[in-house]
């Protein structure tokens, strides 16, 4: 089974680029409804189908993702 | 219940330690951020943090020294390579890069970016090729793709009257002086990783005194191609990359 990860998304630092989302294999993200503190979309977690392959944050051009992953 | 995995034993991904914590202020979903994110890595993989020396640009990325937490100078437009050259040869134990895009580096700074090579100065220039001037509102550059619109050919480039578009990687890589040519692009998780590969190879060949290496990264301009993200990257695969194709140009013998 494959190993099981976790995201932490700093919200207000998104840009709602939503080039994590294509990015994700799991389907983990999506843009949120509401907007951060500088009018954008924010990329949030829908399931917890994340396995910490960091492929969202290698392509976040903000660094907005940080990956954690079960050892 | 799910155990809670976000603990420091299992970090496994966050920003690099080569960058400030300050906030960048690219355009959503532009390739400077990710371009900047991956050189700050291959420094930190190599840890020369504290012996690396850049010189940003005139364009979007003249702030890159807010970004990058290493040494950093700003050029006039164009002159990177001419101030890293200078301060390499004062500094010649340092890791020099500069940090481009093809306005400053293939246009004002066509002089600058060829004599470099030609004398084969032990510095990595990094090249962010978007095809357009993204900083001053999105004017032809010499990089724009044939029928390319732009703020200055808005019916596209026409070739008889505009010229041709520049592929100066591949004009510097027959330099002498140059050592390492090479052409990636950061808008898929694997491509940006490449590009990581690349800064680490290009920094590594500084130690040995070889010569110039030049890595381009083929980028978006999402704001002035006028295209979300996600449309400008595939805009990119589908038009940059037949023209400017990814992969070694040069590579030592
Ligand atoms: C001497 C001089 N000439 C012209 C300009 C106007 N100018 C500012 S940035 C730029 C080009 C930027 O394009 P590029 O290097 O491709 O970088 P990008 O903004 O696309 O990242 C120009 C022409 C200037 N600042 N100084
Ligand atoms: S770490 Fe991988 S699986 Fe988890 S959200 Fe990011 S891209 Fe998806
Ligand atoms: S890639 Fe980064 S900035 Fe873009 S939507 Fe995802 S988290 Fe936000
Ligand atoms: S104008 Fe273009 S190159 Fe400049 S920050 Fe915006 S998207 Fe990036």
């Amino acid at each position: 089974m494959a190993k099981k990860g976790d995201v932490v998304i700093q919200i207000e630092k998104c840009k709602g680029c939503e080039l994590c989302i294509a990015s994700c294999p799991q389907n983990v993200l999506a843009m949120s409804d509401k907007v951060n503190a500088k009018g954008f979309r924010y990329a949030v977690k829908v399931n917890s189908d994340c396995t910490g392959c960091a492929n969202c944050a290698v392509v976040c051009p903000d660094a907005v993702i940080t990956v954690y992953r079960e050892k | 219940m799910a155990e809670n995995l976000i603990k420091p034993e299992n970090l496994v991904y966050e920003k690099s330690k080569s960058m400030t914590e300050r906030e960048l202020h690219y355009c959503p979903g532009c390739g400077h951020g990710t371009a900047h994110r991956m050189l700050a890595e291959a420094i930190d993989d190599l840890d020369i943090q504290g012996e690396t020396i850049g010189i940003a640009p005139v364009g979007c990325s003249v702030l890159a020294y807010y970004y990058f937490d290493v040494d950093m100078l700003e050029a006039a437009h164009g002159r990177a390579p001419a101030v890293a050259t200078g301060i390499k040869r004062v500094l010649p134990e340092k890791y020099v890069f500069t940090y481009q895009g093809d306005g400053d580096l293939a246009a004002i700074g066509t002089a600058e970016t060829i004599h470099a090579c030609n004398r084969g100065e032990n510095i990595l220039i990094v090249f962010i090729n978007n095809g357009i001037y993204g900083m001053t509102g999105g004017q032809m550059a010499p990089t724009t793709l044939e029928n390319m619109k732009s703020t200055t050919s808005p019916r596209g480039r026409d070739i008889k009257t505009m010229g041709n578009p520049l592929k100066i990687s591949e004009l510097v890589a027959e330099l002498p002086g140059t050592y390492y040519a090479t052409r990636h692009s950061v808008h898929t998780p694997a491509n940006a990783r490449k590009t990581k590969r690349a800064f680490k190879k290009a920094l590594e060949y500084q130690k040995e005194n070889k010569g110039t290496c030049l890595v381009e990264v083929v980028s978006n301009c999402p704001s002035n191609w006028k295209m979300t993200p996600a449309e400008s990257n595939k805009w990119m695969e589908e038009n940059m990359f037949p023209f400017y194709p990814l992969g070694d140009i040069k590579t030592p013998k």
